[in-house]
């Protein structure tokens, strides 16, 4: 057998991932319902509940602006971890490329996400 | 002389093989190096009763149809954890699965799954002997105790914690079950990952330490993607799906607060 004994940084990546996994499943329904089905069909919500001076407001607020910044940077980590998994069961190996591809995209998105958080709140 | 007559009795109750008119086709997977280049099914029909099991099945072919068949057994009552294979694609304990359960369309048996074969439905195990060795299986004292110290004294409480995956039987039926063991066979898989746990836990064992470099490493847990059919398919009830997810939030954690804990406060487990 003789074991590789490394220690692996597989942590950082799963604490990522089991984040998203329990913001996706705990409100991510309830985010598809609000912004997919009620507000456009003006179910419960009034259509303007969403509309742009509404959605700034909220943004440019700091309870608002964290939120979308966790939102879109946690679900991205777990999207790319589960992905990155997904790949290795069906066959294909996960070498740096995967890695970079799906762990990269939700750093540089966590990145960007920050910044605009930012630049809102200012 | 009251046991003849019961014996007796059992005689007449239990027709000889012969006067069996139920046979049941069993495909078996063979691979006798000598004579095959790769493994290939051969179909026996085998007569039954209803309480033969998949081994007994086996052991007809193996008396009365082809000697040469080769397969592991050993209790005939899920103990020994000799018997596995994969019986229509699962893997079973062939003791434990019952041929009345497949009649009339037969079934399949096949060596485990994820092992190389040596011989028929006989499998080689040295990988999980070697990962076996290589968590100390055995209680490791936290200091020298003499004997004269006397037994250690543990609570039902303190027993609790750790039972469940004491009742592992090393039959290998969850390796064969783990889709990630499958493709990578480095992973520390879920058995030896129940047994490491199940010393970790033990309120007389301080060897959890030594223990947990191997979770930690790039073999170690993190391998796991929670598929959970290995708890499913244990045939003593053990949870081993359970004791790697527990050690997934172990060893995250020690990873973030290696730093900060003091050495040997937080490296293995939660006691």
């Amino acid at each position: 057998m003789s074991a590789n004994l490394k220690r692996s940084n597989a942590p950082i990546f799963w604490l990522l991932f089991g984040a998203g996994g329990m913001l996706s499943a705990l409100l991510g329904p309830m985010l598809v319902f609000i912004t997919g089905i009620a507000i456009p069909l003006g179910l419960i919500l009034s259509p303007d509940a969403m509309s742009y001076a509404h959605m700034q407001a909220f943004a440019h607020h700091w309870l608002g602006a964290g939120f979308v910044w966790v939102i879109v940077s946690l679900f991205l980590w777990h999207a790319g971890h589960r992905i990155f998994h997904s790949l290795h069961d069906i066959g294909i190996h996960a070498g740096t490329t995967a890695k970079l591809i799906c762990y990269g995209i939700p750093l540089v998105a966590t990145i960007v996400a920050a910044r605009a958080a930012l630049v809102s709140l200012t | 002389m009251v046991l003849p007559a019961r014996r007796q009795n059992r005689k007449e109750s239990r027709p000889a093989m012969s006067e069996i008119e139920k046979t049941i086709p069993i495909e078996v997977l063979r691979y006798r190096p000598e004579q095959d280049t790769e493994p290939v099914l051969q179909t026996f029909q085998v007569p039954f009763t209803d309480d033969m099991s998949v081994l007994q099945g086996l052991q007809y072919i193996k008396d009365y149809l082809d000697g040469s068949l080769s397969f592991r057994w050993s209790c005939r009552m899920a103990i020994c954890g000799s018997c596995g294979m994969m019986v229509n694609g699962i893997p079973s304990l062939s003791c434990k699965t019952f041929l009345s359960d497949y009649y009339p369309a037969g079934l399949r048996i096949e060596a485990l799954a994820h092992f190389p074969i040596e011989r028929d439905l006989v499998i080689v195990m040295d990988d999980f002997i070697e990962k076996l060795e290589s968590i100390k299986p055995y209680i490791i004292p936290k200091t020298p105790r003499a004997l004269s110290e006397g037994e250690y004294l543990q609570t039902p409480a303190e027993r609790d914690v750790y039972e469940q995956f004491s009742s592992c039987i090393n039959c290998m039926l969850c390796y064969a079950a783990c889709p990630q063991y499958g493709l990578n066979s480095k992973f520390v898989g879920p058995g030896i990952m129940a047994l490491l746990h199940r010393y970790n836990m033990d309120s007389r064992d301080g060897g959890a330490e030594q223990r947990m470099e191997l979770v930690h490493s790039e073999d170690g847990v993190f391998n796991c993607t929670a598929v959970g059919y290995c708890s499913e398919v244990c045939p003593k009830h053990v949870d081993p799906g359970n004791a790697v997810n527990i050690n997934k939030t172990e060893s995250a954690k020690d990873y973030f607060l290696r730093f900060v804990m003091p050495k040997g406060s937080n490296s293995g487990a939660a006691k």
